[in-house]
């Protein structure tokens, strides 16, 4: 859908530009009108060409001090003037300073006689004197092609329609033309022969039942312009064109974090939670807790003190609030600070354009740091699915431009792949969390996947999501032999594990108990024989001592022997008690 | 000539039944036919009770917007009621006559 072709320099490319000063017109042309030059603004009945003509003039008078004549042929100028208060231009005002000058041409068929030959020149001097009269650089004809009906010789009406161009050129002046669309041509009278410079065409499409008003840029010579459809908007405001379709890949990436307002989400998000500017989509059955997950955010940004819009499509503003009050978020004190701004709109009040628009407009008002939209498949409510896809790629591309975090939620069907989204956009969301209702032991309970986080190592693992008066809290599911279980049905399998784990460490209990008493009886055991080889080993000690003694006692007696038979001197003393002492030791 | 004729008016009649305007701009062979052409068809058929003004645009452009005028050279009816337009250079009297409502005098 996005177009690279578009410029977004102004006067980048040789032509002299006039800006408009209409939001998003000068984007898509590049800067702006011809300068000098007649610009052809075409369409159908009631689409704005009027509108777009005089905002012209009024936003160059106001923002460009380049005053105006505004020369209708339509509608009077105290008609013109009522009808524009309406979008809050005073016209009045403009006339008395000079900066707008606008000149009713009065043509009646009936009134004049045609007799003989006639040229415009009466038109041109009229205009010609209403420029220099305010000096204006920028004038309106609305509609030319009234002369068509009002004078009934077309050749001399051709040429001087070309010299009245003409003379505009030589002027300098910026004008714009408007003209009726015909049934094959831009005009019923041919006027983009005269008007070969800018032609700009405005619809105003039906499509199941909605009304979308579009500008196309038919031909711009000289000078690059978007080609697309752009949806435009005409509100109190006046007219904006939403260039929307222009927006391409390159936007930037943050690499700064946010938290999502659940402690445990975030650690699921390789521990610190989304990354600024990206998109984050939650789909989910009905009930599962989307919304529920968006108040978490915009609650956990608001803290922050970061602005944030949420657009609701499904519940008013008051609806929320109190939904999320049972869950123990409290968004009204962030509404009453100024850092919550709701827009409740039902998806099928306008098409889908429009839609967009809206959202552009109040996000550059409100320039919020996280945007929420609730549901995003109630969109296709009003258009077709390739019709939001192209929708939502381009308001996703917008906000990441802007660094704006996206919040999705989108209410998959019951029937068919949860892992789906009803609009198939899943591919442009960087962060996917899916949000499954299990049933099983006769209730149902919330699971929580994180399905896919760009950029991150994100847990694998399901979560039981439960909703409390605390908020929400993410718990692990039952894993085991007995399955995945959740809600009762874990608790009471945790509470058998429980009791199977409590059991298993009373019988260690008890087989350690035995243990130690075996242990003590041993070691009681291994005393008392000790004591009893103690025992042994003083009564061999005694033994061996007392052997000792008479071994001494017997060699002492010897000695008295030798002593007494007065034996040779064989040995002295010591010699021969050193004998008999080996001896006596054997 | 124009100028000259602007401030002549040409037929001073006392009760000028017929006011007639002719709205130029400058001296281009369309007006000058213009006003050749109404100064015949005046002479005859509203003899002696007209009154032509000629106001050249050039000189008083602010007169275009105010009298509604587009094409040149117009005639305007001024008197009698209602006023009359008539854009041309007034060549075609047939249709001259029945802008200004003359019917002719039998």
């Amino acid at each position: 859908m996005a177009k690279p072709n578009k410029k977004t320099k102004p006067a980048a490319d040789g032509v002299l530009k006039t800006p408009t000063g209409i939001k998003g017109l000068d984007e898509i042309t590049g800067g702006g009108l011809p300068q000098g030059r007649p610009t052809l603004v075409c369409g159908g009945t009631g689409c704005g060409k009027t509108l777009l003509a005089m905002e012209f003039l009024v936003r160059g008078a106001t923002q460009f001090d380049e005053p105006g004549v505004f020369m209708s042929f339509e509608e009077k100028s105290d008609e013109l003037t009522k009808n524009f208060a309406s979008l809050g231009f005073d016209l009045n005002e403009l006339v008395g300073q000079n900066k707008l000058a606008i000149d009713y041409v009065h043509l009646e068929p009936s009134e004049i006689e045609e007799a003989g030959e006639y040229d415009l020149e009466g038109l041109i001097i009229r205009l010609g004197h209403a420029i220099d009269t305010i000096g204006a650089g920028r004038v309106v004809l609305d509609t030319i092609e009234a002369l068509f009906s009002g004078l009934s010789n077309e050749a001399v009406l051709r040429s001087e329609l070309r010299r009245l161009f003409r003379y505009l050129k030589d002027k300098g002046v910026t004008a714009i033309v408007t003209g009726e669309q015909g049934e094959r041509t831009f005009t019923r009278f041919g006027l983009e022969e005269y008007v070969a410079d800018c032609v700009i065409f405005l619809s105003h499409g039906i499509s199941q039942q909605i009304a979308t008003r579009r500008l196309r840029i038919v031909k711009y010579r000289g000078s690059a312009h978007g080609t697309n459809e752009y949806p435009f908007l005409i509100d109190s405001q006046g007219f904006s064109v939403m260039p929307v379709s222009s927006i391409g890949l390159d936007h930037p990436a943050s690499s700064e974090r946010i938290q999502s307002g659940i402690p445990r989400l975030d650690t699921m998000l390789g521990g610190k939670g989304y990354y600024r500017g990206s998109s984050i989509l939650v789909t989910g059955t009905a009930g599962t807790g989307k919304s529920s997950m968006a108040a978490h955010f915009v609650d956990a940004a608001c803290r922050r003190g970061e602005r944030c819009l949420y657009f609701a499509f499904e519940e008013s503003q008051n609806q929320i609030i109190r939904n999320m009050q049972s869950i123990g978020i409290d968004l009204g004190k962030w509404v009453a600070k100024g850092l919550l701004q709701f827009q409740n709109a039902r998806a099928s009040l306008c098409g889908l354009e429009m839609h967009l628009v809206i959202m552009h407009k109040a996000v550059d008002r409100f320039d919020p740091a996280i945007v929420v939209v609730d549901p995003i498949s109630n969109l296709v409510a009003a258009a077709t699915e390739a019709e939001v896809k192209s929708m939502l790629s381009r308001l996703i591309d917008f906000l990441k431009m802007k660094q704006v975090t996206a919040f999705y939620t989108d209410l998959t069907s019951t029937s068919g792949s949860l892992e789906r989204t009803e609009i198939g956009i899943s591919s442009l969301m960087d962060t996917w969390l899916l949000l499954q209702a299990m049933e099983g032991s006769g209730e149902r309970n919330r699971g929580l996947y994180l399905l896919k986080s760009r950029g991150m190592a994100h847990s694998n693992q399901v979560r039981e999501f439960i909703l409390s008066g605390g908020g929400i809290q993410l718990r692990d599911v039952y894993i085991g032999p007995g399955g995945v279980l959740t809600g009762s049905a874990r608790l009471a399998q945790e509470a058998r594990d429980k009791a199977e784990s409590l059991m298993c460490k009373q019988d260690m209990e008890r087989k350690r108990r035995d243990i130690e008493r075996k242990k003590t009886a041993i070691e009681a055991q291994i005393v008392a024989l000790r004591s009893e080889l103690e025992a042994e080993k003083d009564d061999l000690d005694r033994i061996l001592a007392e052997e000792k003694q008479r071994d001494e006692t017997l060699a002492s007696e010897n000695l008295d022997r030798v002593k007494a038979r007065q034996a040779d001197t064989a040995a002295g003393l010591p010699t021969s008690s050193a004998k008999t002492g080996t001896g006596g030791r054997k | 000539m124009t100028n000259a004729e602007h401030s002549s008016k040409k037929p001073k009649t006392v009760e000028a039944k017929w006011m007639l305007r002719l709205y130029v701009a400058g001296q281009t062979p369309k007006s000058l036919t213009a006003f050749a052409n109404l100064k015949k068809i005046c002479e005859e058929y509203l003899q002696g009770s007209y009154q032509i003004e000629v106001i050249d645009l050039i000189v008083n452009p602010t007169l275009a917007k105010d009298d509604q005028i587009l094409a040149l050279p117009t005639l305007v009816r001024k008197l009698p009621e209602p006023v009359k337009k008539i854009i041309g250079d007034l060549s075609n009297t047939e249709r001259v006559l029945v802008g200004l409502d003359i019917r002719p005098i039998l």
